[in-house]
């Protein structure tokens, strides 16, 4: 294995011994889309009926559809607590350890964001079999087709989380953050209601919507679970992916110097 | 002196934040097998320097060069030659000694045997053997700097960098760290960089390097620089010139 491999696994293991020495975070990162799936779902159920809209055959109660965008929705907050974990790491040292290790940046940056990915699909997976044993079953191969669109999303956010940790050198501000990206993302997308209900309330909301990244994220994996390829989707989101990578390295680039505000 | 290995050298860098220059003109040299104490007050520029040899800043002008190799032209290879303590600790106290020091060898690319046998000696190295399994947040502060040190010298760096390695150890242990990082530059041939504020951790034979308000005031050995003087006084005497002559100006 060549080094800059042995690196990137070398991060992916300790963010994974992290995640599991801190069962409590595996707990929280479930209770909150269990909360929408079991409860919020629920009583939701017999307020909205989606009708046949692709990828499903037939109607669907609501549970169905909501569970895509709330693996969406863990792949999020996810991604984001790793870039909030990075601005405190940032102040411990842990992420000066990480950049002068011997390799290009961007390597390293990109094996820190191969690591929360993983992180998140695992949760993901724990939720999905939670929500299978709750009754909402998708193709088995589905589940293996959804892992790579996963783990797309999971990138489009980590570059995301990445670049704005970069951007924000308090921790107090990143609390905005939370609230000025990640709320209206999650929102303003399709996890929760399809886009062409929200056209019906407002054209605009709708076009946001549409043009959300995220959008297309709970729109690639929730065709995948369904084993079909929203080609649409993915474009989209390798576009993000790509946009958002670039403004992280360009944020990290040590001649820019948005590391030595903090120190 | 022409003999020894070519450590950390530093020529004419210069920094600034925006319009506050943070650094100015700064020359010097560490040879391998040297201890080089670069004393200074708070905010003198000594994090902007460690900064600027580890690459976390681009330098804005000067050359700094880590065994040999550019640090501004081959960012990696130097990074290879270098190791460093921050300030800040870098440890995961949730995980065990063995794991933050397999952490460690990945992120220089040691995998398999090589990574085992780097851990194990660095466990040595740091008298923690027998802890290797327990959790960081279990270990003394001496203890976790030894783990510290340990860790940044398995991948056999040419120059050690050292940014106040002793804030928050009580006297014994810090009387034990200097002594240690003093007899690994004599043993083992690295090259030292070691930045205070205390005049105490520098003995009369180590390099030293005076910086205050990011321009060197004074290098030497310490037994030049202070001349017979109680080097505190000296060290006080010269940043007060410092703050006074900048007043004047």
């Amino acid at each position: 294995m060549s080094g800059a491999l042995v690196a990137l696994a070398g991060i992916v293991r300790r963010d994974l011994a992290r995640f599991l020495m801190q069962r409590g975070r595996l707990l929280a990162a479930l209770v909150r889309p269990l909360v929408w799936l079991l409860v919020f779902a629920a009583g939701f159920r017999m307020a909205i009926g989606v009708s046949i809209t692709p990828p499903y055959a037939t109607y669907i109660i609501y549970d169905v559809y909501i569970v895509p965008g709330l693996v969406g929705m863990i792949i999020l907050f996810n991604g984001m607590q790793s870039a909030l974990g990075l601005v405190w790491e940032r102040e411990l040292g842990s992420l000066r350890l990480l950049l002068t290790a011997p390799f290009p940046r961007w390597w390293l940056l990109l094996s820190k964001t191969v690591a929360a990915a993983v992180v998140s699909i695992l949760q993901a997976l724990v939720f999905l079999a939670i929500a299978a044993a709750w009754g909402v079953i998708a193709p088995w191969q589905g589940y293996l087709f959804a892992i790579p669109a996963m783990f797309l999303l999971a990138l489009m956010v980590g570059a995301l989380g990445l670049a704005l940790s970069a951007l924000v050198p308090q921790l107090e501000n990143f609390a905005g953050v939370m609230n000025f990206v990640i709320f209206p993302m999650f929102f303003l997308s399709s996890a929760l209601y399809p886009v062409w209900r929200m056209a019906e309330a407002s054209p605009f909301l709708a076009r946001l919507c549409a043009w959300n990244p995220f959008t297309h994220g709970v729109e690639l994996i929730r065709f995948a679970l369904y084993r079909e390829l929203n080609v649409q989707a993915l474009a989209a989101l390798l576009l993000a992916t790509a946009a958002f990578g670039a403004a992280a390295l360009w944020l990290y680039d040590p001649a820019r110097g948005t590391l030595r505000r903090r120190s | 002196m022409t003999a020894a290995p070519p450590g950390l050298e530093i020529e004419g860098v210069r920094f600034a934040y925006g319009a506050r220059r943070a650094l100015e003109d700064v020359s010097f040299s560490v040879p391998g097998g040297t201890f080089c104490a670069l004393l200074g007050p708070n905010g003198a520029g000594k994090s902007t320097l460690f900064a600027l040899i580890s690459g976390l800043f681009a330098s804005q002008g000067g050359r700094i060069a880590v065994a040999g190799q550019d640090v501004g032209r081959a960012p990696v290879a130097a990074l290879r030659r270098l190791g460093i303590l921050f300030q800040s600790s870098a440890l995961d106290p949730d995980l065990g000694c063995a794991a933050n020091l397999r952490y460690a060898a990945a992120l220089h690319g040691l995998a398999g045997r090589a990574a085992s046998a780097a851990v194990a000696a660095a466990l040595d190295r740091a008298g923690l053997a027998e802890r290797a399994r327990d959790q960081v947040r279990t270990l003394s502060g001496g203890q976790r700097r030894r783990l510290e040190i340990a860790r940044a010298l398995m991948h056999g760096p040419a120059v050690l960098l050292l940014d106040e390695p002793t804030v928050g150890l009580d006297a014994a242990a810090r009387a034990e760290v200097v002594a240690h990082v003093h007899a690994l530059a004599q043993q083992e041939g690295i090259a030292v960089l070691w930045a205070t504020h205390l005049t105490d951790e520098v003995h009369p034979g180590d390099r030293l390097v005076i910086l205050d308000r990011g321009r060197l005031r004074a290098r030497g050995t310490a037994a030049e620089v202070a001349g017979g003087r109680d080097l505190r006084q000296v060290f006080l005497a010269l940043t007060a010139a410092g703050a006074a002559a900048e007043t004047a100006g």
